[in-house]
């Protein structure tokens, strides 16, 4: 029986477009800091510190070691885990296995971005992602690749733009509740459908925005979670799978299923479960593009192809539907890149903590599934559970 | 512990600088040896090799979320695949703590670096603080430079004992077959080399390098399985010191008495030099394997130049170090301390030839990783006799 392990702990900084009254790891230290009181415990009884941020993104390398006194892992144990996007999530991860191994007990992990602080660019940077000789002349970010998504599944199903449009609008009605988001304001249908194009079939209020800012969280195992809070969030399970190669994935010349696809087999199976949209009570996904939301649904298992459009349209997926989408307002309310990943497991946990405020959702959260993207397509699926068992 | 786990076998390129591969081309390099060795195939029935961890670094690579050019050579396509932006060490400590957990029971750990593809001293210059520390070039080798300046002075460590080690290591490095720089010195070549940040000169400091190497760990029932001579991992530590140089203790390096205390601890291991056989550390200068010893507790704080003139250190001395020639011999940053590892199972299983010591049962390894030994992480590697 592996070792259970808890999240005892959350906290995150207000996401915001700039944050010019701190620094990189200013703002660490307030996640940092707001964890640990939520988690009402001191650096001192933390044994280990997991942290992340995209290097070239953000332009600095080597953040974990830069970041050292403010992320209080002075004297302790901690690595740097870096998975592009899915840099948040992988630390969740990561962290989990730690605590699991029985040999950190109680562990904290916080995660951040503030691009433009010392010049780095995440798009341009992306562009470096993919390799050198044959791809990187053409690519242009992740904008590129979800658009080509986006727009292989229109080809596929015939989802109007509508669909879209109203799944933007439900996100930003969830994120005037969040009071950490960064973009927090009500939106129409024909806000959307008006904004400009920046790739067909993507407009620019489709996109997650650049933020800045960072989460953090403390994992405990099952004797100290039990010591510290007397509402810890159980993680049942973490699935990571990563696929080589996204442009071929979309282009149809590889043969192979999604990352996603392969991520939800591989849990759902692992943790018997048959009717995800059922058992499962809310979905707080890593929704990078509102498309991607619609068509992940279904990468993801929850749905048939094609069938996420009438779900949307019937209100499901809203804070008051039967099977509640990001209800912290998603990804594309904020997007600090080393930070989102984490950012949904830290949202999820309110939720089943009830502890979320203006967003927390109207149904009871048992079991929450939680996913991270990112890189050439790299993903974490998570299952996070009231319940001890 | 509940589980037991155990290094089933190890793999790596030969140093050098490598115009002719491309960097996965050449992490592959590695991969396909050990998948020979050992037979194993990547699988999800529990049959052979469970998940993959990739340590590299970004600026090093010239390309964002570079462990993607790991991810086809290493088995990473629609499988459990983690990515590491540390030293190889970390990747071999995260690998167990998987197992540890229960999450896998055999990975494959790989690490690649090819320095010769970009600019050194750019890459490190874009590792340390932007606000304070970039503008003024600071880079590891300049940042060494101050360590070194520290801990000579404080303890007066020479110039001459520095050099020992050189010669020491790269006289290692001519019986070992995977070792760059195997070129005849002397003292007086070290000590005439161009300086580049003052006291280390050319010869005190590591050649530019290109190389990966691959490591599986196995649960202690499939390793058994897997392999007649596995290597058990009997203790592992990890500890961060601060960044900026000013807040450090430079001519001490307390995170590397803090991981080398835990590890020890946790093997049972009271008296280092009596109970060690071989020792692998990271030297990227010359001054560090002096400073780096005296932290792993081979002798008394300022002792260091002393351990070295001792003759201790040598093949065939009570505790030698880096018989294999070590970083200063050439190995690329990130990868360095897995070449530690490497090296540590080779003389475990009496398979390092030339440069075998006699009788190893017990390894002591050691990675670090940031400025100055700033994230420092050490590993205690047993073979049978040494204690399951």
């Amino acid at each position: 029986m592996p070792n259970r392990v808890a999240i005892v702990g959350i906290g995150q900084t207000h996401h915001a477009g700039h944050r010019y009254d701190v620094s990189f790891e200013e703002m660490l230290n307030e996640a940092v800091r707001a964890a640990l009181k939520d988690a009402q415990l001191s650096i001192k009884d933390i044994c280990a510190i997991i942290t992340s941020n995209m290097d070239p993104f953000e332009g600095r390398g080597c953040s974990d070691t830069i970041a050292v006194a403010e992320i209080g892992a002075y004297l302790k144990a901690g690595v740097k885990p870096q998975t592009g996007g899915t840099s948040g999530a992988t630390i969740f991860s990561v962290a989990w296995t730690y605590v699991a191994s029985g040999l950190f007990d109680t562990v904290l992990v916080v995660g951040g971005e503030k691009q433009e602080e010392v010049g780095g660019d995440s798009q341009m940077a992306i562009i470096t992602a993919v390799d050198e000789l044959i791809l990187r002349p053409f690519y242009t970010g992740a904008l590129g690749g979800l658009a080509m998504l986006a727009s292989k599944y229109i080809a596929e199903t015939g989802c109007p733009e509508e669909i879209a449009a109203l799944a933007r609008v439900i996100m930003a009605e969830n994120a005037v509740g969040n009071p950490y988001a960064h973009i927090r304001r009500k939106i129409t249908i024909e806000d959307v459908l008006k904004s400009p194009m920046l790739i067909y079939p993507v407009r620019l209020l489709h996109m997650s925005p650049q933020s800045n800012g960072a989460t953090a969280l403390v994992l405990a195992s099952e004797e100290k979670a039990k010591k510290i809070t007397d509402k810890p969030v159980w993680i049942k399970d973490v699935v990571t799978v990563h696929h080589s190669g996204f442009i071929r994935y979309l282009s149809g010349l590889s043969p192979d299923p999604s990352s996603h696809e392969v991520a939800a087999k591989r849990l759902f199976q692992r943790n018997g479960i048959t009717k995800p949209m059922e058992e499962i009570d809310i979905f707080e996904m890593y929704d990078p593009c509102i498309w991607e939301q619609i068509i992940w649904m279904e990468d993801f298992l929850l749905l048939g192809r094609g069938q996420a459009p009438k779900l949307i349209e019937k209100g499901v997926t809203k804070r008051d539907g039967a099977f509640p989408i990001s209800p912290s307002g998603g990804v594309v309310s904020a997007n600090d890149i080393g930070a989102t990943g984490l950012t949904r497991f830290a949202e999820a946990a309110l939720q089943i903590r009830k502890d979320a405020g203006d967003h927390q959702v109207t149904k009871e959260v048992n079991l929450a599934l939680v996913s991270g993207w990112g890189a050439a397509n790299w993903t974490i699926l998570g299952l996070l559970s009231k319940s001890i068992t | 512990m509940e589980r037991k786990v155990a290094i089933i076998d190890v793999a790596q390129t030969k140093y050098g600088v490598r115009p002719d591969v491309h960097l996965p081309e050449l992490a592959f390099e590695p991969v396909e040896e050990i998948l020979k060795k050992t037979g194993l195939k990547f699988t999800e029935d529990g049959t052979g090799i469970d998940a993959t961890v990739i340590c590299c670094d970004d600026y090093w690579d010239g390309r964002t979320i570079s462990g993607v050019y790991g991810t086809d050579v290493a088995g990473g396509h629609l499988r459990h695949e983690e990515r590491l932006e540390a030293d190889g060490t970390l990747g071999v400590f995260y690998a167990m703590l998987e197992i540890l957990a229960g999450h896998a029971d055999v990975i494959l750990v790989i690490s690649y670096c090819k320095e010769s593809h970009t600019e050194p001293r750019l890459v490190e210059n874009m590792s340390v603080d932007p606000i304070f520390l970039r503008p003024i070039g600071l880079d590891f080798l300049s940042a060494a430079a101050l360590q070194a300046n520290a801990y000579m002075t404080k303890y007066g460590i020479t110039a001459e004992q520095c050099a020992k080690v050189v010669i020491k290591n790269r006289g290692n490095a001519k019986l070992n077959p995977y070792a760059q720089s195997v070129a005849k010195l002397t003292i007086e070549d070290v000590l005439r080399s161009d300086m580049l940040a003052f006291p280390i000169r050319a010869m005190d400091s590591k050649p530019v390098s290109d190389g990966a190497c691959a490591v599986i760990l196995a649960v202690e029932d499939k390793a058994i399985k897997f392999t007649d001579k596995p290597v058990w991992i009997k203790g592992i530590a990890d500890c961060y010191d601060l960044h900026y140089p000013g807040d450090r203790q430079l001519a001490e390096c307390q995170s590397l008495v803090t991981a080398s205390q835990k590890a020890y601890k946790m093997t049972g291991i009271t008296k280092p030099v009596e109970e060690i056989d071989v020792v692998e550390l990271c030297e990227t200068y010359s001054y560090q394997e002096l400073l780096w010893s005296e932290g792993l507790g081979l002798c008394a704080p300022g002792k260091g130049g002393k351990l070295i003139e001792s003759g201790m250190t040598e093949i065939g001395g009570k505790i030698p170090v880096n018989p294999s020639g070590g970083m200063i011999s050439g190995n690329p940053a990130i990868v360095g301390g897995m070449t530690r590892v490497v090296e540590g199972v080779l003389q475990l299983r009496g398979e390092a030839g030339a440069h075998q010591v006699d009788g190893a049962r017990i390894a002591l390894i050691q990675g670090s990783h940031g400025i100055c030994g700033q994230h420092q992480c050490v590993i205690i590697l047993a073979n049978d006799q040494g204690g399951r």
